[in-house]
């Protein structure tokens, strides 16, 4: 996808598809062929510039049709290039940071209100977590017991325009978060195992918001593109394309 | 008016269980009655507009109509691009609320004056932006929003403004509270509307202006057209910027009929604080009305 539309940001999409896989393997409750069945549970990208991973998840669970795949960052697409709510399975628009964590807040109050027991997941980028907006969040979902709500950071340690610890440091991040009155969980977000144990028993403490800090590789799986920064912005070559596929593939099995 | 906007919201959310008050730490003395009715409707979000903002989407998805409230500027220029992305794209019903309509906070400072916020908002999409000029008009334009909610924006004053006139229908076009005469009109949008009514007192019966008041600046509807094409000059009376506001939409429609003189707020900011009356005696609006009507006459 990311290479037919010379696209951007396959970097940040490899480092969270196994969150997305475990994610769409059972832990969120959704149904496909009713995507806004009123009882599911809420998931929403922050990080839209990764969107790339998350549509072909949705298209490999039959929100959509797998062939529209193709016309991602296409001339009259929906598949844009930062996450669309136009598109089946998907919560809310994103593509500006620090977004979505307030929008799942007030989901999650919106479910508290009402009496609902849906959850909200938001998945987050580190970078993205320099954005105000987000702490303001991060303050105020403890404040309101939204323990129906859960907040996945994928740690990748680079942004836009050098890693995380140059540009602005979060560690020590689970400590914030635990200061800010979260409950916080830290895993090896590519080790599907750890993930879905991680997930499997919400939330991680009684009262207080759920925050997984999952540690991955930016371009996971590909070994030319892991911790390079290069590709948050480069397109794959035919070649490399080929090369990465072949390579994930192996990974796969 | 925001008593009356209060007062409208409990009558509305009596009726309609969709109504949700969010608030930015704003609105002592005010917002009291409502979070005692309807606990489980109102939250304070504490002062963090765009987490305020952000969290009003959110709530709005799930189906509430989620009006925000608080002062000039804070719940728009700090959460703008949460109003246009989170809101206004998204199309979902959150109302945005804002008291202190241009210098209606006019000793608190530069901070607190709205007189750009017209423009601003009239910008992004499938939102509806009201102005309202006294309480009644306030009270109707809640009574709409709560039928049709939508992104919106509502700008309301402050305290103890009078209500200045009975006309109603807040859709059917600007709203003609003064008869005057046929070929020049003052339009007017929020509570500075009181200048024009007392500027058309101060006229002799067959040199008064009618008077017109505006308080839905967007969308602009073919009834601005039909009511207003027949005046040959038309001032546009304004307590914001020239830029962008009312004079400017008036512009925009009336392309062809009217010729419109802007009597607004100087974009110089003046270093000194005062009540809304001074400051509204400082910007010259009334000096400035004379003056056009004058020379149009």
């Amino acid at each position: 996808m990311v290479a037919r539309a010379n696209a951007s940001h396959i970097g940040g999409a490899l480092s969270m598809a196994d969150l997305l896989a475990v994610l769409y393997s059972g832990v969120l409750n959704i149904r496909p062929q009713d995507p806004y069945w009123n009882s599911r549970d809420r998931f929403i990208l922050s990080k839209g510039h990764s969107c790339t991973s998350l549509y072909a998840t949705l298209a490999l669970k039959n929100f959509f049709q797998i062939q529209q795949l193709e016309s991602y960052g296409k001339d009259g697409s929906q598949l844009m290039s930062h996450i669309s709510h136009h598109v089946p399975g998907v919560e809310f628009s994103t593509g500006s940071l620090g977004h979505g964590l307030p929008f799942g807040c007030g989901k999650a109050l919106a479910a508290k209100r009402t009496g609902a027991d849906w959850r909200t997941f938001v998945m987050l980028s580190d970078g993205e977590l320099d954005e105000g907006s987000n702490w303001e969040a991060i303050l105020f979902a403890p404040q309101h017991k939204l323990d129906n709500l859960v907040a996945i950071v994928d740690y990748n340690k680079i942004q836009s325009l050098g890693s995380v610890a140059d540009v602005m440091e979060l560690d020590p991040l689970a400590d914030k978060f635990r200061a800010f009155r979260w409950g916080v969980k830290e895993i090896d977000g590519h080790d599907h195992d750890a993930i879905h144990e991680a997930l499997a028993t919400l939330p991680f403490q009684v009262g207080k918001p759920s925050c997984l800090i999952a540690h991955t590789i930016k371009g996971k799986g590909v070994d030319f593109m892991e911790n390079k920064l290069q590709w948050h912005y480069s397109s794959p070559k035919p070649d490399q394309l080929a090369e990465a596929l072949r390579q994930i593939e192996m990974g796969g099995k | 008016m925001r008593t009356a906007f209060i007062q409208e919201l409990i009558l509305q959310a009596r009726k309609n269980p969709k109504i949700f008050l969010v608030v930015g730490d704003l609105g002592f003395s005010v917002v009291e009655p409502f979070a005692k009715e309807f606990p489980d409707r109102f939250l304070n979000a504490g002062v963090a507009e765009q987490n305020m903002t952000g969290v009003a989407a959110g709530l709005a998805s799930e189906g509430f109509h989620v009006f925000t409230y608080s002062i000039a500027n804070f719940p728009i220029l700090r959460c703008l691009e949460q109003v246009r992305n989170d809101v206004c794209y998204h199309n979902l019903p959150v109302t945005v609320v804002s008291v202190g309509a241009g210098m209606a906070y006019g000793n608190l400072g530069y901070s607190h004056h709205a007189v750009q916020d017209l423009a601003i908002m009239r910008t992004l999409p499938n939102i509806t932006v009201f102005s309202p000029a006294d309480p009644g008009e306030t009270r109707e334009c809640v009574q709409w929003l709560s039928l049709n909610p939508r992104p919106s924006y509502l700008r309301i004053g402050k305290a103890g403004e009078p209500d200045l006139h009975g006309v109603r229908g807040i859709f059917d076009g600007p709203l003609r509270v003064c008869e005057g005469r046929p070929d020049v009109a003052i339009v007017a949008t929020g509570s500075v509307l009181k200048l024009a009514i007392d500027f058309a007192s101060t006229q002799a019966p067959e040199k008064r202006p009618s008077v017109f008041s505006m308080p839905l600046i967007k969308p602009l509807q073919k009834e601005i057209k039909s009511t207003l094409q027949g005046f040959q000059r038309i001032i546009a009376l304004e307590e914001h910027v020239s830029e962008g506001g009312l004079f400017a939409a008036l512009c925009e429609i009336l392309t062809n009929s009217s010729i419109i003189h802007s009597c607004s707020i100087p974009e110089k900011i003046k270093n000194e604080v005062g009540s809304q009356d001074y400051l509204r005696n400082q910007a010259k609006l009334k000096e400035m009305l004379n003056r056009i009507y004058k020379l149009i006459s």
